[in-house]
């Protein structure tokens, strides 16, 4: 006999969706089915399933081969390394729960590493500018609720973010949006046709890079002030329109994405965003909102905030925090060889990082904690598998509005896997060991 | 023949699909060792759909498969999903943000018959050992 979970939290996206249905067996051992995820996070869950799932730590031979170690031995080789390094990088901590963040901080502090989470290629730039200029925003609840105006810029959600037009942004039909998708107007800024695109009612094909000067634009025709014939490849009647369309709103917001986080301009064009948030509401009710990928990197932001005072890139090497993004940003310590061990939880910086980055991972003592191989166990020296947290363990994680919500265990763990906090846990304990503290 | 296009990365559910399914899958490849280009610059190439092509910026080089882009037309716009084979030719500088520049590379395509696409994890083994062509 099966039993069905109800009002599962699904550890994909930062949407972190919280209306699945997963079908167990009766003694919570095997996972059947997943109803309600989007394509990807039924795949999330239905991996930890895989027969061929690593369940016992690996170290890397001098031939190229693995050996298996129990995870006593890992645990030694993770503290040994921690604490003989003069300035580790402690890299990902965005696919894990607050409370293995927590604990992970803690170690981090002990040996005075450098902490970054995957903001660093994602919406780092828009920690930034939200530092640089503040962020006028609000919960996906005041989204499904109240906006009638929604601008993708820079962002795919139908690709990566499957279910947040349906739940928050585009279809559903809320208190004051009680006609769903028709009462609302949708734009969508894309130097691609995207399948977002095609279900908006305007697309405006930018030309890539030049996020820029269109946001500026776009503030320039909120004033009805002249604009040059052609910005950015939208001619200006169409820049005019679209100013005058979210003008017309009772509330607008402005999803941002990777378009503009990682092109050119980086950290600027998401300050002009923010302008353009500001300006509109001098006319209507506007907020924006980072897409933010992983599903707890918003939580790693916030535990890092109420512990050291900066959301990523924070430097604990002198005995206090420092944030320096350019500086004590992991690309640029790997890159000018700045750490010299590196230890990865909760992320593949191995599939993710330039190569110039992966190299210098591969030629340093390093532990991957994950519960797949990937890239990243690929060039580390040590592999840890772990158990999936919102699938094997629970635990709080924050949505891309700040919203925290806890996540469930659903099905039990391949028998003697160690959870992220546990493994942190014990690595803690012998870091303290070993310095005689 | 060779052409120059303009190189952005990112998400595709294939992607997201495959990477949650393991990465050292061979579904990875086939939805990450690619490079979307759009029927023109097809033409512009020479080359017909699915043939393996070698991408080469100033920062590296890989070899995916072309195929027609998904989402388009974009001409003169190219698009590898986020992965290893990617971030083999992105541009890598931060410019003192943190964040490397993942979209708007300029790179070089040119025909690869004969050269494999390796997999995810083969990549990065080659490609630290310095045992990539």
């Amino acid at each position: 006999m099966t039993k069905t979970v109800t009002d599962v939290i699904c550890p994909f996206c930062g949407t972190l969706c919280d209306d699945l249905e997963v079908v167990v067996s009766d003694d919570g051992k095997e996972l059947h089915e997943v109803y309600n995820a989007c394509a990807i996070g039924a795949e999330k869950f239905l991996h930890s399933q895989a027969k061929d799932r690593i369940t016992r730590p690996r170290m890397r031979q001098e031939d190229g081969s693995w050996k298996e170690i129990s995870y006593d031995e890992a645990i030694e080789y993770t503290a040994r390394m921690l604490t003989e390094a003069k300035k580790p990088l402690m890299y990902g901590w965005s696919s894990t729960n607050c409370e293995a963040q927590a604990v992970g901080s803690e170690i981090g502090e002990a040996v005075g590493a450098v902490m970054d989470n995957t903001a660093t290629v994602c919406h780092g730039t828009s920690l930034i500018a939200v530092q640089d200029i503040g962020i006028p925003s609000c919960t996906l609840g005041e989204v499904k609720n109240r906006a009638d105006r929604i601008l993708f810029w820079g962002c795919n959600p139908a690709h990566a973010h499957p279910r947040h037009m349906s739940r928050y942004s585009i279809f559903p039909r809320g208190f004051f949006t009680g006609k769903g998708h028709t009462g609302r107007k949708v734009i969508v800024v894309d130097p691609r046709p995207t399948d977002t695109a095609s279900v908006a009612d305007v697309h405006l094909q930018i030309e890539q890079g030049r996020d820029y000067e269109l946001l500026n634009a776009l503030r320039v025709a909120f004033k009805g002030e002249q604009l040059p014939d052609v910005v950015a490849g939208i001619p200006k009647e169409k820049i005019y329109e679209v100013a005058e369309t979210l003008k017309s709103g009772r509330f607008a917001i402005i999803f941002f994405g990777m378009g503009v986080t990682q092109s050119l301009g980086k950290n600027h064009n998401i300050d002009e965003a923010i302008a353009v948030t500001r300006d509109l509401n001098e006319y209507t009710k506007a907020a924006i909102m980072p897409m933010r990928g992983h599903y707890n990197v918003t939580g790693s932001g916030q535990v890092w905030g109420w512990l050291f005072g900066f959301p990523y890139a924070v430097d604990l090497s002198r005995g206090f925090a420092r944030y320096n993004p350019g500086e004590t940003t992991s690309n640029d310590l790997l890159r000018r060889d700045e750490v010299d061990a590196v230890f990865v939880l909760g992320s593949d910086p191995g599939a993710h990082f330039p190569f110039s980055s992966v190299k210098k991972i591969y030629d340093r003592p390093s532990v991957a904690i994950d519960p797949h191989e990937t890239p990243t166990t690929e060039v580390c020296k040590v592999h840890v598998p772990v158990a999936f947290v919102g699938v094997e363990i629970g635990g709080c994680a924050y949505r891309m509005d700040n919203v925290p919500i806890e996540t469930r265990k659903v099905v039990e763990p391949p028998e003697g896997m160690m959870t992220d906090e546990e493994f942190l846990k014990r690595v803690l304990a012998r870091v303290k060991e070993i310095q005689g503290v | 023949m060779a052409i120059r296009v303009n190189l952005i990365t990112g998400r595709t559910i294939q992607q997201g699909v495959s990477m949650e399914a393991g990465k050292e899958k061979p579904a990875y490849t086939t939805a990450c060792g690619i490079i979307e280009l759009d029927p023109a610059d097809f033409k512009k190439l020479g080359a017909f759909r699915n043939t393996n092509v070698r991408v080469t910026s100033k920062y590296g080089s890989v070899v995916v498969k072309a195929v027609d882009a998904t989402q388009g037309p974009h001409p003169g716009v190219a698009y590898i999903p986020m992965g290893p084979w990617a971030n083999m030719v992105v541009n890598p500088n931060t410019y003192s943000t943190g964040m490397p520049t993942f979209k708007g590379t300029p790179v070089e395509v040119e025909v690869a018959k004969n050269e494999p696409v390796l997999g995810s994890l083969e990549l990065v083994r080659k490609g630290c050992r310095g045992e990539l062509a």
